[in-house]
Order: C-alpha cells, then structure tokens, then sequence
C-alpha cells in the first residue's frame, strides 16, 4: 500500500530493497518485534491451521458417517491433499517411504503456497516469503530431512556414497568429492532458500514497479505521457496473474526438490 | 559541450551483470524446454513424467540466475 504512493513529489522513485523493511508495529525494541511482512506470517498461520482444521474435522464426520458424496469444500481439500500424496510423494518416493516423509512435504507445500499468495491478496501485497526467514527455516527442514533419510538408511554409509560415488575411477576423487561435497551438502539448501525467496522479491518489485508507474503517468506526468499509464497497469494486472502461477509454482519446486533430494539420499547404490 | 560527454552514462555496472549473468539461465531453461516438447511429441504417454523431470531442470538452471540476483545483497 505505501508503495502506491511512494511516487509523491513530481518525480518517479523506483522500488528498492527498502519494500522489504517496512516500519516495525509492534513490541519494538525487543526481539519479537513485529512488522507486516511479520504480521501476514502470523495471519497466514492461523488461516492454514483454521483451514486443515475444518477440513479434517469434514473428513472425519464422512468417515463416521459413512458419506461418501464430498461437498465442495471437502473435494478441494481432498484433491489439494492428494496432489501433494499422490503426484509428488508416491510418485517419487513409492507408497512406504511417501507416506513416511508426507506430513513434511505437505506442511512445506501449503506453508509455501500460503505464505506465497500474499503477495497479491489486495491490502496484504508482499509475500511472507519474500523476507529470508521462512525460506530459511524451510530449506533447513528440508535438508535435515534428507540427511536424516540418508543416515537412517544406510548409516555413515550415506556420507561415503554421496561423497565418493561408486563406479568413478580413484584419482579422480580429488576432483569430485569437492564437487559433491558443495553440491549435496552446501549448495542445496542454499539454493532452496534462495530459489524461493529471489522469486517472491523480484515479482514484488516487478508488481510495485508497474503500479507506482501507473500511478505515476496518471497523476503526475503530463501530456501524452499519461497514456503510458495504461500500459503500465495492463502489465501490473498481467503480472499479478503471472504472480499466481509463480506462487503455485515455486510451491510445487519446493516440494518436489525436497522430495527428489529425500529419494536420492534413500536410492541404494548401484 | 564537451565532445567527451556526449554518450555519458550514468547508473550502477552491477546491472550489466545481472544482464550478463540471466543470459547462461535464459539459454538453458530455453533449452530444457525445448527438449522436453521435443520429447513429449514423440512419446505423448510420457507426458507426465517429462514434465516433472522439466520442471526439475527449470528449478537448477533457474537458480543460476537467482544466484545472480543474490550477489548484490550479499556483497554490496
């Protein structure tokens, strides 16, 4: 919303990195100090355990009663359950281990996906994604999940597969074991977080940049340069769709990465 | 005026960067996906399948330039 207006005075100021800061509300000073970006976490929480809630509360009541006729509500968290049980986790990890690892991936799906669709819910409009902290704690989740498959299964075999894979000839360990060394135990998590967090910043700016554009040709420019303000907001709405299939998107990567990383840490070695 | 001045710019060479560093990701999600229809046209049942394995490949090559968009945050 302040972004709107951050084109004040005549002339045009792009978004910066600032949009992520925004003033602290509440408890300021102590470390539970609580911005929006902060508060929209904290709303988007509540929305998804009142939402499982009366979804889980709809399936046990059709259990006990033996209906089996889904209502509408129920049918869309039905089909949104099984596309994370059935699309992602039996397909890559097989029905034992998907079922094993599912509570997870789920939490990591609908957690994404809610703190991501924020970032166009009109009054909300930043992701809570878009701040390091979440993608953080998810990528750490993640990644002690994999390790944890990993070592469940084979034991410290697991550090030995992964960093001295078979069937490569010895000299050449002194090059790959650094390689794999970076790749499955530095650059994964860190490039779980960083995938999700740079796509919810750069389609913030994008989405800020259009409309305080708009905002900017309608109210400020002169002439014939007001006609770019059309333009400019056909974008921003075109973006705002784009904004959605980002947010299911990087919902589903998430998952699907965190599974496929599951799966690897638990193949045997051939 | 000075002659000198006249293609004077001004503004911040990190932008450049990014430019150069999008090219490498641009290419290969470009080629992922060309791929990936390639091989969906010859074997339509395989449909699904090629789409996960796509979409994979988008979120690795995809990370290169988000890497990119990273560094200024971190090394600024």
């Amino acid at each position: 919303m302040l972004s709107l207006f951050a084109a004040e005075g005549g002339e045009f100021s792009p978004p910066s990195i600032f949009e992520f800061y925004p003033e602290i509300v509440a408890f300021e000073g102590t470390p539970f100090a609580i911005n929006r970006i902060m508060m929209i976490r904290l709303i988007v929480m509540v929305v998804l355990i009142v939402l499982f809630w009366l979804w889980t509360a709809k399936f046990n009541k059709a259990v006990k009663t033996g209906n089996v006729v889904p209502g509408r509500f129920q049918l869309l968290g039905e089909m949104a359950l099984n596309f994370v049980r059935k699309t992602i986790a039996h397909d890559q990890l097989g029905e034992k281990d998907g079922e094993r690892f599912l509570p997870l991936l789920t939490t990591i799906f609908f957690m994404v996906f809610g703190m991501n669709i924020t970032g166009i819910i009109p009054f909300a409009n930043i992701a809570g994604t878009s701040v390091i902290g979440i993608p953080l704690v998810l990528a750490a989740a993640a990644y002690v999940t994999f390790i944890y498959a990993g070592v469940k299964k084979h034991g410290v075999k697991f550090f030995k597969n992964s960093l001295f894979p078979s069937g490569v000839p010895a000299p050449f360990y002194i090059l790959v074991t650094p390689i794999e060394l970076l790749s499955t135990f530095i650059l994964r998590p860190v490039t779980l977080a960083l995938r999700l967090l740079m796509n919810m910043i750069a389609g913030h700016l994008l989405l800020v940049l259009c409309f305080s554009a708009t905002q900017f040709f309608f109210f400020q420019a002169e002439g014939l340069m007001s006609l770019f303000g059309a333009g400019t907001l056909l974008f921003g709405f075109a973006f705002t769709l784009f904004e959605i299939l980002v947010a299911v998107l990087q919902a589903y990567v998430f998952t699907l990465l965190t599974t496929v990383y599951i799966q690897l840490a638990l193949a045997d070695e051939h | 005026m000075d002659a000198v001045n006249i293609a004077e710019l001004s503004g911040n060479i990190a932008v450049v960067g990014y430019g150069l560093a999008a090219i490498g990701p641009g290419i290969g999600v470009g080629l992922v996906v060309s791929k990936t229809i390639e091989s969906i046209a010859r074997q339509p049942e395989l449909a699904g399948r090629l789409q996960v394995t796509m979409w994979l490949g988008i979120a690795f090559t995809e990370a290169l330039a988000l890497i990119g968009l990273a560094t200024p945050f971190i090394f600024a």
